[in-house]
């Protein structure tokens, strides 16, 4: 079944096409890998699919409804959460507190959303932290409290956006497991957009390459692999083919 | 110990008027609460939400003019501004956060800025309406004495202190300070940001309303230059949030005791006293320098200097 359907999306800023006709779906329960070099509109779509950027052209639909201009806050009450590539924390606040702001979501009460916040920080190795400032945080936390928060909302489907550049690799790894967690134990459908080819290839049920904004090809890991195009555009040297 | 402070502060403030103090610090005290009811509204807005408003004179001028215009044009007693505003000031608080905030940052504070501008310039020139600088007097003040205006602006006060802190425990206040830290974050987790910094304004508007129709009903004068003013009520309510503590509980009561004492030493002063709005603004930079926090924000920074010599000479 597929949860989120992009069609023929276009995004124009101004005369350059950021994102051109690109189509593909994600669905129920897989993880879906977005890559593309640097420029190629990874991060421009998933603010299309997010709710953040209105789209030249094309439909962004959600369980076959049309989402294609409803405001962020109304596609993470519908279910979809997502996270920033340059992280976003809630400087001021402590760890627990950011979770519980976006727990608020699905519950009423204080009490509640603090249950499910130290559930969530638990679930990431936060716990330990969250009477810490998050603008006190080391990157590797900060990026995994982004992925708290947007545990915390309670979604069916994660877009994480680059939730690996600049770890090092223990954090890396740990990540992964994070990755791979989110969807074994809690059921929740994942679009990730990476650069780490190793990241991308482990995690990744299917993946869709971007190149100057256009889907230049999707299939599984090992197809995206031997794929010529996506050689030339972006794999070349990392994978020596 | 600290739980209760709050408690003995309002007991101890209920007891003030038996001790028959002179008429001119009762005043003095009434002021205080009233800087202390405007400034915790302002912080409501322009601390935890951090949406910065140079212009909430109007909001302050407007519950004003709501009291003094039922006691003009309908002859109730001007007590009624204090429900009425709630009223007036909603319907306000909607419009211009309708307008102002889609704006972000400067911009919002600039238009709020304009705002009360506006306010002040229309209430002046709707003579019809408004008396316009002639201002609206009450024929006569419902006490000589000043016991009931002081227990009257307290409980305000107190309900304030309280409303605010029901407010910042619950899901509002969390997302009020979501909304702060960073907008576009916020709105991805799923906090309607228009809404929320909506209610924010309405709270904040409200409440500087009603410090607004006590004003009114205690004074028995306004005209527009005593209630829009830019800078005697919109920057000082900025100053008394920023010198007390912006986003903190008890930083705009320190505030309002500072600035209020502060204002009413320096214009006794003679020669400088004219210039105390100069010395205002010293005072403003040298906070913003030292103790971006303000007084309460910063209070242990503010005490390390006597700690260490405390420390030197034991």
């Amino acid at each position: 079944m597929s949860l989120i359907e992009v069609k023929d999306v276009t995004m124009q800023f101004g005369g350059l096409a950021a994102v051109a006709d690109v189509s593909f779906v994600l669905n129920k329960g897989e993880i879906l890998g977005l890559i593309g070099p640097n420029g190629a509109g990874k991060t421009t779509l998933f603010n299309v699919i997010n709710g953040f950027y209105r789209p030249t052209k094309g439909d962004v639909y959600l369980k076959g409804k049309r989402v294609t201009n409803l405001r962020p806050h109304v596609l993470c009450k519908l279910g979809v959460a997502r996270t920033f590539q340059v992280v976003k924390p809630l400087q001021r606040m402590s760890t627990l507190d950011n979770v519980v702001a976006s727990a608020f979501i699905r519950t009423k009460t204080k009490a509640e959303a603090e249950k499910v916040s130290l559930e969530v920080l638990k679930f990431t190795d936060l716990y330990d932290d969250m009477n810490v400032l998050s603008k006190g945080l080391p990157l590797g936390k900060r990026k995994r409290l982004e992925i708290a928060r947007a545990l915390a909302t309670q979604p069916e489907i994660i877009l994480l956006d680059e939730a690996f550049a600049g770890l090092n690799p223990t954090e890396i790894n740990e990540q992964i497991e994070i990755v791979k967690k989110i969807r074994t134990e809690r059921g929740i459908t994942i679009l990730i957009i990476e650069h780490h080819m190793r990241v991308i290839m482990a995690v990744s049920d299917r993946i869709v390459v971007l190149n100057y904004g256009q889907k230049i090809a999707e299939g599984t890991p090992s197809e995206i692999g031997h794929n010529p195009a996506v050689i030339e555009a972006y794999l070349g040297e990392e994978t020596g083919a | 110990m600290k739980k209760f402070l709050p408690l003995i502060i309002f007991a101890a403030l209920c007891l003030v008027p038996l001790m028959d103090l002179s008429s001119y610090v009762m005043h003095i005290l009434i002021l205080v609460l009233m800087w202390s009811v405007i400034g915790m509204a302002w912080n409501i807005l322009g601390g935890y939400t951090g949406q910065v408003s140079f212009g909430h004179a109007a909001f302050f001028g407007f519950g004003a003019y709501t009291a003094g215009l039922l006691y003009y044009h309908l002859e109730i007693s001007a007590w009624w501004g204090i429900p009425g505003c709630v009223i007036i000031l909603t319907a306000l608080s909607l419009v211009v956060g309708y307008i102002c905030l889609r704006l972000r940052g400067a911009y919002f504070a600039l238009a709020t800025l304009a705002l009360g501008e506006i306010c002040r310039v229309a209430t002046e020139n709707l003579v019809d309406f408004t008396q316009g600088n002639l201002g609206i007097m009450l024929r006569e003040r419902t006490w000589v004495d000043k016991t009931w205006y002081f227990y009257i602006i307290l409980l305000i006060a107190a309900g304030t202190y309280v409303l605010i802190k029901v407010v910042m425990e619950s899901k509002l206040g969390y997302y009020f300070v979501a909304i702060r830290e960073d907008q576009d974050a916020a709105e991805s987790l799923g906090i309607d940001t228009t809404f929320y910094k909506t209610i924010s304004l309405c709270l904040s508007g409200v409440l500087t309303g009603i410090a607004g129709a006590f004003f009114m009903n205690y004074m028995g004068y306004i005209d527009p230059g005593v209630v829009f003013p830019l800078y005697d009520i919109s920057i000082t309510i900025v100053m008394v949030v920023m010198v007390g503590g912006a986003a903190t509980y008890w930083g705009p009561i320190v505030g309002a005791v500072i600035m209020v004492f502060l204002a009413e030493e320096i214009r006794s002063i003679p020669y400088i006293g004219a210039a105390h709005m100069t010395i205002f603004g010293v005072i403003l930079i040298l906070i913003i320098l030292f103790l971006p926090n303000g007084i309460v924000g910063d209070f242990r920074k503010l005490m390390k200097p006597f700690k260490r010599k405390r420390e030197a000479t034991s």
